[in-house]
């Protein structure tokens, strides 16, 4: 689906019409959710482990991506009550190669949707997925609707459910604090590979 | 021995700033060469950022040549700030003479700048 200039604006509204349409018939079926399954570990490995997911947790950078309300609430939350920047989160990356962490705030709408898929293609590995609110969680109040994805799920794999319309501040810290708890249960034997 | 007593610390200043710029950039090289940095390039993922859209069109755009203007005299009154704070540091023992001195720059300046107007580099045609 290349566009070659000179375009008209016709063509490229018809190719982004399609591009959605492609991706709506690809993805009607949910990623399964990012499990950490629980290992016997080496000694060595443990070690490691714990400096590497330390490393890992203390500074977890979160993509600027607000889509919709909830995204007020984790302005709010970056802001100096809630205060992201005691887990070291406070850099909110304006370019996903510098992101570790997509926070989905918000509702995700078809329209939206190519680009939230490939803003998470586009992040550097180890990458989390926090959907934020009833509407990144299950498509909420819009679910049966023909123009909003139910559940962001069905475009990437979400590691952290936050339930709430919007979820207030204190609901998101708690659920990034066990998004911390989660990296630091990873281990270098069993990677995650998506 | 005067010149190892003057310079020999800036050399060890750029010895240590060497090593470091070194260190740093390599520690991500190590890092994958121990596998410990997950590493699976795909082709979205190399693909040029923009915003989430794909691009459309070529990176290689013509820029209004103006832009040029604005940049040289940017860069001219950019240097007389610098030039006006140490001035205006050390102004009382300078006194008179400092000013004058002061004046006679900026008005250099200001006779360019003049000149750039009246060859109407400052308007966007």
């Amino acid at each position: 689906m290349e566009i070659i200039p000179p375009y008209s604006p016709v063509e490229v509204d018809r190719s982004e019409g399609s591009a959605i349409n492609q991706l709506m018939a690809a993805s009607t079926e949910p990623f399964a959710d990012q499990e950490t399954p629980e290992v016997r570990r080496a000694v060595l490995v443990t070690t490691l482990d714990m400096v590497v997911n330390w490393s890992r947790r203390s500074a977890v950078w979160p993509v600027a991506f607000g889509l919709a309300c909830c995204a007020m609430e984790m302005v709010a939350t970056a802001a100096s009550r809630f205060d992201i920047s005691r887990f070291g989160m406070e850099l909110f990356r304006a370019s996903p190669r510098q992101a570790d962490l997509m926070i989905v705030a918000g509702t995700v709408t078809w329209k939206m949707a190519p680009q939230v898929k490939r803003i998470y293609e586009q992040m550097a590995e180890p990458k989390w997925v926090v959907a934020m609110g009833q509407c990144a969680t299950s498509g909420g109040p819009f679910a049966e609707s023909y123009s909003v994805v139910p559940g962001v799920n069905r475009l990437v794999p979400v590691d952290i459910y936050i339930p709430g319309c919007p979820p207030r501040p204190e609901a998101l810290l708690y659920g990034l604090m066990m998004l911390h708890k989660k990296i630091s249960r990873e281990s270098l034997m069993t990677r995650r590979l998506q | 021995m005067d010149f190892w007593v003057s310079f020999g610390s800036i050399g060890l200043f750029l010895i240590l700033a060497l090593l470091f710029a070194v260190g740093t950039l390599s520690i991500p090289q190590i890092l994958i060469r121990l596998n410990l940095i997950p590493r699976k390039p795909t082709p979205v993922k190399l693909s040029t950022y923009e915003c989430g859209m794909e691009t459309i069109g070529k990176t290689w755009v013509q820029f209004n040549f103006r832009y040029y203007f604005y940049a040289l005299l940017f860069v001219i009154f950019d240097v007389e700030v610098i030039f006006l704070y140490p001035w205006a540091v050390a102004y009382k023992k300078l006194a008179l003479f400092g000013l004058v001195e002061m004046l006679v720059f900026i008005g250099i300046l200001v006779v360019g700048w003049l000149y750039a107007w009246k060859k109407g580099a400052l308007e966007w045609k």
